[in-house]
C-alpha cells in the first residue's frame, strides 16, 4: 500500500514525476516566455491604438509604393521564414541534421533580409525628418510609437537570428537536441505572429490616401 | 540523452502540404488586409478599420499558433492553460483603456 502510494506520487504531475502537458521543461518555459512577451507587445500596441484613435489628425505618411508594398514584402518574408522553420523542426524530429541546419540557415537568411529591408524604411523616415520625438506632420507620438514598436520587434528578430545561428551550429555538431530546435522554432514563430499585428496596426492604419 | 529520446520529446505533426496551405492562407489574409486599408475611400471610421484589421490579425495569429507552433497537436489542457489567461489579461487592458480614448476624442474642442 505504502509503496504504491510512493509510486503514484512520483509519477503524478504534482509529485514531479511526470512532465506537465507531456512536454519538456524548456518548451514549457518558452511558452511561458511567449505569454509574457505577448503581454508586452499587447500593451504597446494597445497604447498605440489609444493614441491613434484619440488623435483624428494622426499622420498618414505611408504611400502604397514603396511603404505598403515594402511592408507587405516584409510580411511575406517573415511568413516564408516561419515555413522554413517548420521544415527545420520537422527535419530535426527525423534527426536529419544536414537538412535541419539547411532549413535553419534559410530561416536566418529571411530574418536578415527582414531586418535589412526594414532598416531601409527607417532610414527613409529619418531622411524625411521623423524621429522618436518629432516629425514634420504634427502628432509627435507618431515617431515614438512607430520606432518603439517596430524597434522592439526588430530587436526580437535580430535576437532570433542569433538564437537560430547558435542552434544551427550546435545541432549540426550534436550539441543541441531536436527539442531545442523546436523551442527555438516557437520563439521564431512568435516573432512572426507579432508582425501580423504590427503591419496592419502601424502601417495599414496610416496609409496615405 | 540519446537521439531517439530527443526525437520522442518533439511534437512534430502535420504534413508539408498542410503547412504550405496554411502559409498561402496567411498570405491571402495579408492581401485582404491591404485591400481593406484602402477601403477607407468609403469613409470607414478608424475604430471600425482597427477592429477589422485586428480581427483578421487574430485569425492569422490563430493559424500560426495552431499549425506553425503546433498548439493544435499539443494536449488541449495546454491550450486551456495558456490562451484564456492571455486573453483575460489583454481584455482587462482593453476594458480599462479604450473607453477613455473615445472619451478624450469627444472632449476635443471643435476646430
Amino acid at each position: 500500500m505504502h509503496e504504491s502510494n510512493v509510486q503514484a506520487a512520483s509519477t503524478s504531475a504534482w509529485g514531479g514525476g511526470a512532465r506537465p502537458f507531456s512536454m519538456g521543461s524548456k518548451k514549457l518555459g518558452m511558452w511561458l516566455f511567449i505569454v509574457s512577451d505577448t503581454l508586452t507587445f499587447a500593451s504597446m500596441l494597445l497604447a498605440y491604438s489609444y493614441e491613434r484613435l484619440c488623435n483624428p489628425d494622426w499622420p498618414r505618411p505611408f504611400e502604397f509604393n514603396p511603404a505598403i508594398l515594402k511592408g507587405s514584402g516584409l510580411t511575406a518574408i517573415l511568413l516564408a521564414s516561419s515555413l522554413t522553420m517548420v521544415f527545420a523542426v520537422a527535419a530535426a524530429a527525423r534527426n536529419n541534421r544536414k537538412a535541419t541546419v539547411r532549413w535553419i540557415l534559410a530561416t536566418m537568411v529571411f530574418g536578415i533580409a527582414f531586418v535589412l529591408l526594414h532598416m531601409t524604411e527607417w532610414f527613409k523616415l529619418f531622411s524625411e525628418g521623423v524621429t522618436p520625438w518629432s516629425n514634420p506632420w504634427g502628432v509627435p507620438l507618431f515617431g515614438a510609437t512607430f520606432f518603439g514598436i517596430t524597434g522592439l520587434h526588430m530587436l526580437h528578430v535580430t535576437i532570433g537570428v542569433i538564437y537560430l545561428g547558435i542552434m544551427a551550429a550546435g545541432f549540426g555538431t550534436g550539441h543541441w537536441s531536436a527539442e531545442d530546435v523546436e523551442v527555438s522554432g516557437l520563439y521564431w514563430h512568435f516573432v512572426d505572429l507579432v508582425w501580423m499585428f504590427v503591419f496592419p496596426m502601424i502601417y495599414l492604419m496610416s496609409v496615405k490616401i | 540523452m540519446s537521439s531517439d529520446a530527443h526525437s520522442s520529446e518533439t511534437h512534430q505533426t502535420g504534413t508539408a502540404s498542410l503547412f504550405v496551405t496554411v502559409w498561402v492562407g496567411l498570405l491571402f489574409l495579408t492581401a485582404v488586409e491591404v485591400f481593406l486599408a484602402y477601403l477607407e475611400y468609403m469613409r470607414l471610421h478608424p475604430a471600425q478599420m482597427l477592429g477589422l484589421l485586428v480581427g483578421l490579425s487574430v485569425l492569422k495569429a490563430g493559424l500560426i499558433m495552431s499549425y506553425f507552433m503546433h498548439l493544435k497537436f499539443e494536449k488541449f489542457s495546454l491550450v486551456l492553460w495558456l490562451v484564456p489567461a492571455t486573453i483575460f489579461c489583454i481584455m482587462m487592458i482593453i476594458i480599462f483603456f479604450f473607453p477613455d480614448s473615445n472619451r478624450l476624442l469627444q472632449m476635443r474642442l471643435p476646430h
